[in-house]
C-alpha cells in the first residue's frame, strides 16, 4: 500500500510539473508551426510569471494576475514579431534579446517595486490558484486502484492544470481539423503557397506569435501564482528551453508533445525523490544524470540517432514577397 | 547572419562607428526610461554608473578584468558568426574549458605559472573546443540545428560540471562544491603586482596577465579570419555555403573547425576567471559572461577591433552596475542585463530597421536632389 501511495504521489507531482511545461511547449507549437522560431519561450514565461505575481500581490486576485501575465507575454510576442516578421531580423537573435530583456527587466522592476531583492511578496491563498477537488473524488476513493488514482492524481489540481489538459486535444483539433490550423501549418512549411492563395503571411504569423504569447502568459502565471506563491528572480530557470526540447521530442505535434512533457516532468519528479536514495541493484543514481536526460535526448533526436525530428521547413526564415 | 555583404552604399565607418554608437545611445535611452519609470534620476544613476566603472583605479581595474573575459567570449561568438553559425553555447564551452584549466592547475601544483600557462591555454582551449565541436559536427554531418544543440549543451555542461564538482572535485571536509585552492605558484600574476614591482603604483583590482593574453587572441583571430586561407574558407562558408562547396571547399569540415575554434576561445575565458582570480574550480563560474559575449560580438560587429571596445563597454556596465546598486538601493544591478538585451535587439535583430534609414540619409547627402 505504501508503494501505491508513493507511485500516486509521484504521478501527482508529474502532472503538476508537466502543466507549465506543456503550456509553454504548446506556445512554441503555434509559433514554430507558423515558421517563427520560439526560442523566446523562456523570456515570455518569465515576463508572465512576474506580471502575474506582481498584479496578484497588489490586487489580491489571481485572475487579474493571469490577465496581466497574458498581456505581458503577448507584448513580448509582438516585439519578437516586430523584429522577425515585420523587419525580417534574425529570429534567433531577436529571441535571445527578448530572453535577456525579460531576465533583466523582471529583476529590476521586482526590486524597485517591492524592495525584496528581486522577489515579489508571498501571495495569500486568495491571490493564488487553489486546488480544486473534482466531483465525487472522495466518494470514489474506496474503489480499488481507480478510486485513489482519480482522487490523488486527477483531482486536486488548480484550474490551470485542467485548462492545459483541455488545450491538448483542442490544439490537435485546431491544427489538423480547422481551416486556421491548415493555414498555420502551411505558412510554416511553404509561405509562398499561402501567399499565392491570397492569405497574408505576416498576419497569419502575427496571430501565431500572439497565441504563443497568450499561452506563455498562462504558463508563467502558473509558476508564480499556482505552483509557487510569488515571483523569484529567474524563476523559469530554463523551463522555456525545456519546453522547446519537449516540442522537438514531440516532433512539433500537440499530443506527442504532451507525452514528452509528461516524460520530462516524470523524470523531474523522480529526480527529487531519488536524491540520496540508493536504488536496489543500481546504487545511488546521480541526480545530475536525470537532470541532463531531457537535453541529451533532444540532441540525440535532432541528430537522428534516435528517430528523426524534422522541423517545419520555413522555420526561422523571414518571408520575402517577390515583386 | 549577414555582416559585410551589404551593398547599400554605406561607407565602412558608418557601419563600424555610427551604427554601434547609435545602438548604445538608444540602449542607454531605454534604460534611462526604465530608471525614470521606477522613480529615480536617470542622469544621476548613469553618471554614478560611469564613475563606478571608469572613475577610479579600482573601478577601471575591475572593468578591464570583466572586459578580459568578455573579449574571449565575444571572439568566440564572432568566429562562429563568420562561419554563419550562431553559437549560443559559449557559456557552456567556457564552463567545460574551466575544467581543463582547473585540472591542469590542480595537477601541477608547485610549477611556476609561466610553465603552467601554456598548458592551461592548451587544456582550456581543448576542452572548450571539444565541447563546441560536437554541436558543430552534428550540424555539419547530421543536420541538427546548431542553436538548439548548443543550448542543450549548455544545460548538459551545467549538469556534468555540477556532478563533477559535487562528487569528484569537491575538496574534502568542505561544504560548498569547490575544488581545493590552486597552488600559489601556478596562479597568474596580477597587473597591479607586476606594475608595483617596477615601481608603478596602481589600484588593487583582479586584473591579471590574462588581459594581454586576450589582446593577443584578438590579433591572432584577426590574422586568422582575414589573412589566412583557412579564414577565407571560413568566411566563404559563412557567406554562401553552396558557393563554398562549388569552389571545392569542404564546408562540413570547416563548420566543425569553426565551432572548435569558437569553443577554444570561450574556454580560454576560464584562464582569467580561475587561474587569474578565483584560484580554485567552482560552480557556475562563467556567471553569464558567455551570454554577454553575444552582445559584445554583435556590438563589435564580429571584428576584434570592435570587440575590444565593446568588451570594455560591457565590462564597464557590469562594474558600474554593481556600483550603481550601492548608490541607489532601488536600482538593482540587473539593469545591465536589460541594457545588454536592448543592445542585442537593436544591434542584432533590428539591424534591418536602422540600416536602410541611415543608408537613405547617406545617399541623400551624397547626391543632392536635382544634381
Amino acid at each position: 500500500m505504501d508503494g501505491l501511495i508513493w507511485i500516486l504521489s509521484l504521478l501527482d507531482s508529474m502532472v503538476r510539473l508537466a502543466a507549465p511545461l506543456f503550456l509553454a511547449a504548446l506556445a512554441g507549437f503555434y509559433s514554430e508551426r507558423a515558421g517563427v522560431i520560439a526560442l523566446d519561450l523562456e523570456g515570455k514565461m518569465l515576463a508572465g510569471a512576474f506580471a502575474a505575481a506582481a498584479t496578484a500581490a497588489v490586487t489580491g486576485s489571481a485572475w487579474l494576475g493571469l490577465g496581466a501575465a497574458v498581456i505581458a507575454a503577448m507584448a513580448m510576442s509582438l516585439l519578437h514579431g516586430f523584429a522577425s516578421i515585420t523587419h525580417r531580423g534574425d529570429q534567433v537573435v531577436s529571441a535571445v534579446a527578448i530572453n535577456t530583456i525579460a531576465l533583466g527587466l523582471t529583476a529590476v522592476l521586482a526590486n524597485a517595486w517591492f524592495g525584496l531583492g528581486g522577489r515579489t511578496p508571498n501571495l495569500e491563498a486568495g491571490a493564488r490558484f487553489g486546488e480544486i477537488t473534482l466531483p465525487l473524488a472522495e466518494t470514489l476513493r474506496p474503489l480499488p486502484l481507480l478510486g485513489p488514482l482519480y482522487a490523488e492524481v486527477i483531482s486536486g489540481h488548480n484550474i490551470l492544470v485542467y485548462i492545459a489538459a483541455v488545450l491538448a486535444p483542442l490544439s490537435a483539433w485546431i491544427a489538423y481539423r480547422s481551416r486556421f490550423g491548415l493555414r498555420l501549418r502551411a505558412v510554416g512549411e511553404n509561405p509562398a503557397a499561402v501567399d499565392t492563395a491570397g492569405i497574408s503571411v505576416p498576419a497569419l504569423r502575427y496571430q501565431a506569435v500572439l497565441i504563443s504569447g497568450f499561452l506563455c502568459g498562462i504558463a508563467g502565471a502558473y509558476l508564480s501564482t499556482a505552483q509557487g506563491a510569488g515571483f523569484q528572480q529567474n524563476m523559469t530557470a530554463g523551463k522555456g528551453y525545456l519546453a522547446l526540447a519537449a516540442l522537438i521530442l514531440g516532433k512539433w505535434r500537440p499530443l506527442p508533445t504532451l507525452a514528452a512533457c509528461l516524460l520530462f516532468a516524470f523524470a523531474d519528479a523522480l529526480q527529487t525523490r531519488l536524491q540520496g536514495v540508493a536504488v536496489p541493484g543500481i546504487g545511488e543514481v546521480p541526480v545530475q544524470l536525470i537532470e541532463a536526460l531531457p537535453y541529451v535526448l533532444t540532441v540525440l533526436l535532432l541528430a537522428g540517432f534516435v528517430g528523426r525530428a524534422v522541423p517545419p521547413k520555413a522555420v526561422g526564415t523571414p518571408y520575402v514577397k517577390d515583386r | 547572419m549577414s555582416t559585410a555583404t551589404r551593398t547599400d552604399g554605406l561607407p565602412w565607418w558608418a557601419t563600424a562607428l555610427v551604427l554601434p554608437v547609435f545602438n548604445i545611445a538608444l540602449a542607454l535611452l531605454i534604460s534611462a526610461l526604465v530608471i525614470l519609470a521606477i522613480g529615480e534620476d536617470p542622469v544621476g544613476a548613469l553618471t554614478s554608473m560611469l564613475a563606478g566603472a571608469f572613475g577610479s583605479g579600482t573601478g577601471l581595474g575591475y572593468t578591464l578584468y570583466y572586459a578580459t573575459s568578455l573579449i574571449f567570449t565575444g571572439l568566440s561568438v564572432a568566429v562562429a558568426y563568420h562561419a554563419g553559425l550562431f553559437n549560443i553555447g559559449s557559456e557552456g564551452q567556457a564552463y567545460v574549458g574551466g575544467l581543463g584549466v582547473g585540472l591542469v592547475c590542480l595537477a601541477l601544483g608547485g610549477w611556476p605559472w609561466w610553465l603552467v600557462l601554456p598548458l592551461t591555454i592548451l587544456a582550456g582551449g581543448a576542452f572548450g573546443a571539444a565541447w563546441a565541436a560536437v554541436p558543430g559536427y552534428l550540424q555539419a554531418y547530421r543536420g541538427s540545428h546548431i542553436v538548439i544543440t548548443t543550448i542543450m549543451f549548455n544545460f548538459i555542461a551545467a549538469a556534468l560540471m555540477a556532478y563533477l564538482m559535487v562528487n569528484v572535485l569537491k575538496a574534502p571536509g568542505q561544504m560548498s562544491p569547490e575544488s581545493r585552492g590552486f597552488d600559489d605558484s601556478v596562479t597568474l600574476p596580477m597587473i597591479h603586482d607586476m606594475l608595483g614591482a617596477i615601481g608603478i603604483e596602481t589600484a588593487n583590482a583582479p586584473l591579471n596577465l590574462s588581459l594581454p593574453l586576450a589582446l593577443a587572441a584578438c590579433a591572432l583571430v584577426w590574422l586568422f579570419i582575414w589573412h589566412t586561407r583557412w579564414g577565407f574558407a571560413l568566411r566563404t562558408v559563412g557567406a554562401n555555403e553552396h558557393a563554398a562547396r562549388y569552389a571545392g571547399m569542404n564546408a562540413r569540415r570547416i563548420t566543425v573547425v569553426a565551432m572548435a575554434l569558437s569553443g577554444a576561445l570561450a574556454g580560454l575565458m576560464a584562464i582569467n576567471e580561475l587561474q587569474g582570480v578565483q584560484h580554485r574550480l567552482l560552480l557556475n563560474f562563467p556567471a553569464g559572461l558567455g551570454f554577454t559575449g553575444i552582445a559584445v560580438a554583435l556590438m563589435g560587429r564580429a571584428h576584434p577591433a570592435g570587440i575590444i571596445p565593446a568588451a570594455i563597454l560591457f565590462g564597464g556596465l557590469l562594474q558600474g552596475g554593481a556600483e550603481l546598486a550601492f548608490d541607489y538601493q532601488s536600482i538593482s544591478p540587473e539593469l545591465v542585463v536589460v541594457i545588454q538585451g536592448v543592445v542585442i535587439l537593436f544591434a542584432g535583430a533590428l539591424e534591418h530597421m536602422f540600416r536602410p534609414a541611415l543608408a537613405r540619409l547617406f545617399t541623400r547627402s551624397a547626391k543632392p536632389v536635382g544634381a
